[in-house]
């Protein structure tokens, strides 16, 4: 009776309604786009009233947000801050600098697409995005949660290979030596 | 056999009593700081919401066995202390009057005095054992402030001990009862010297040196991520609920039924959450040297009063 297919669905259903009202957000503020977080979270557009907070580290987050570019060092951050999160856990793409590089498109050192390196969920387009606009980049985050589609955790752990390899191509010395996924 | 059992179901109801009211409490106080900040807040229910994701969390990682001790101990402080701490004043007339009154027994107050410093030391073998630095920084924070705190409240209990003649709680109670005045208004300088006290030991705003958000990235527990935070979400407001019971216990009377209960702890919690709303963070030595100025000056002129008196 417990574990018969029909009561997980409800166990689920419910679950991830909690999980797409409580939203711990990690704010990883590699870029200019940390500059649009703080009037997202305060009075203006308060998104606490939505179940958005922000989360002190790693171990408690649900969702990491990266706001902007990413150079070369700061990928090696970024994917062990990846890895240190519990699961289930979602990566929010932030600002056109994740999607095709932006304006650093032609840039030595910073990576042009965030999806070869993490598993991301959902993307918010924009140089930078306003406030409206992250707010409704995580409201479609929250649907696709409720709708049990937001499975970034899992398809990271099933093309692992493919993830490291492109890690690896970027920074060579640095994740021969680092564990896997154990940190 | 059935008296045991009557007991056990007793003690369960106690603790989904406070498990209810702590947390609607840390929902309501998101809510009133929401609204403090010009900010519509989160719903008073978001509280629930948390734990409930927190624990389905479907990942954990630990760091050995005494990272599970932290959680472990506060939960045995959080549920030990409201066993001992008597919910409702004895002698009422609801038929739930007799529930509630659970473990508590003559000694009760010094029992409370240690248990409920027993919390952050096992926190401090946990944080210990989990190699964060910011954990360790979090723990001696954590312990320098208790040590600021607890001078002025043993002085308040001291006091409240040399004028009665008791350390059970209940005795306290019924003190109140017969004579008819609050032991806030018997004895006002203990009453001030344990307000100022607890100011410290809700760990809001200034006194919020130990988690200290940006600071320190959440203290003792930033290596602890779901069912770890979970229990110590959850333990954390079950001792808030009992510390407050404690305050209306030996200050205000007791209450005799559950709205004049939830009244005055409300009341009660206000002082450290309105007080924390509009004040910015003391460094730790600064919060010591406030715990040791004037609330342990009044503990002084409380213990002085209860013995001329």
């Amino acid at each position: 009776m417990y574990n018969d297919k029909n009561s997980k669905k409800i166990v689920e259903t419910i679950q991830n309604w909690a999980r797409s009202h409580s939203i711990w957000v990690l704010a990883y503020g590699t870029g200019c786009g940390a500059i649009e977080i703080s009037p997202t979270m305060t009075s203006r557009y308060d998104a606490e009233r939505l179940g958005f907070r922000g989360a002190a580290t790693p171990r408690q987050a649900d969702v990491m947000l990266i706001t902007g570019y990413l150079t070369v060092k700061t990928v090696k951050r970024v994917v062990r801050v990846y890895e240190q999160m519990q699961s289930p856990k979602y990566v929010v793409g932030f600002g056109s600098c994740t999607i095709n590089g932006g304006m650093y498109y032609d840039s030595y050192n910073t990576i042009n697409l965030l999806d070869r390196y993490l598993p991301v969920d959902v993307y918010i387009n924009g140089c930078m995005p306003r406030p409206e606009a992250v707010l409704a980049g995580l409201s479609k985050l929250q649907q696709i949660i409720r709708e049990g589609n937001a499975n970034g955790a899992e398809k990271y752990l099933e093309n692992l290979a493919w993830y490291k390899e492109n890690q690896r191509k970027i920074a060579p010395n640095w994740i021969a030596k680092a564990p896997d996924l154990n940190w | 056999m059935e008296y045991i059992l009557i007991k056990v179901l007793e003690a369960m109801a106690t603790f989904v009593l406070a498990f209810i009211v702590g947390m609607t409490y840390g929902g309501v106080v998101r809510k009133i700081t929401g609204r403090v900040h010009n900010r519509l807040g989160p719903p008073w229910y978001q509280n629930f919401i948390d734990a409930f994701k927190l624990f389905s969390k479907t990942r954990g990682i630990h760091h050995g066995a005494m990272h599970f001790l932290g959680a472990a101990f506060l939960m045995v402080t959080s549920v030990v202390s409201l066993m001992i701490i008597p919910i409702l004043a004895p002698g009422g007339h609801a038929w739930y009057n007799s529930w509630f009154t659970n473990l508590n027994f003559n000694g009760d107050l010094i029992f409370l005095i240690y248990i409920m410093t027993f919390g952050p030391l096992g926190m401090a073998m946990g944080a210990g054992q989990t190699g964060n630095p910011n954990s360790s920084i979090g723990v001696t924070r954590g312990l320098s402030q208790m040590v600021g705190f607890e001078i002025p409240w043993v002085m308040a209990l001291v006091a409240l001990m040399i004028t009665y003649k008791t350390t059970s709680i209940v005795d306290f109670m019924n003190i109140q009862r017969e004579t008819g005045t609050w032991l806030m208004f018997a004895n006002p300088f203990a009453f001030i010297a344990a307000v100022l006290a607890m100011l410290g030991m809700f760990r809001y705003s200034p006194f919020d040196i130990v988690g200290a958000p940006t600071e320190l990235a959440s203290g003792p527990v930033s290596e602890n991520g779901g069912k770890f935070l979970f229990t110590m979400m959850s333990s954390g407001s079950v001792f808030t609920f009992a510390k407050l019971v404690l305050y209306v216990d030996l200050f205000m009377g007791g209450a005799n039924n559950l709205i004049m209960l939830v009244v005055k702890t409300f009341l009660l919690y206000m002082i450290p959450v309105l007080y924390g709303i509009v004040s910015p963070r003391y460094r730790t030595e600064q919060a010591v040297r406030w715990f040791w100025g004037w609330p342990t000056f009044i503990g002084l002129l409380a213990i002085l009063y209860a013995v001329m008196f």
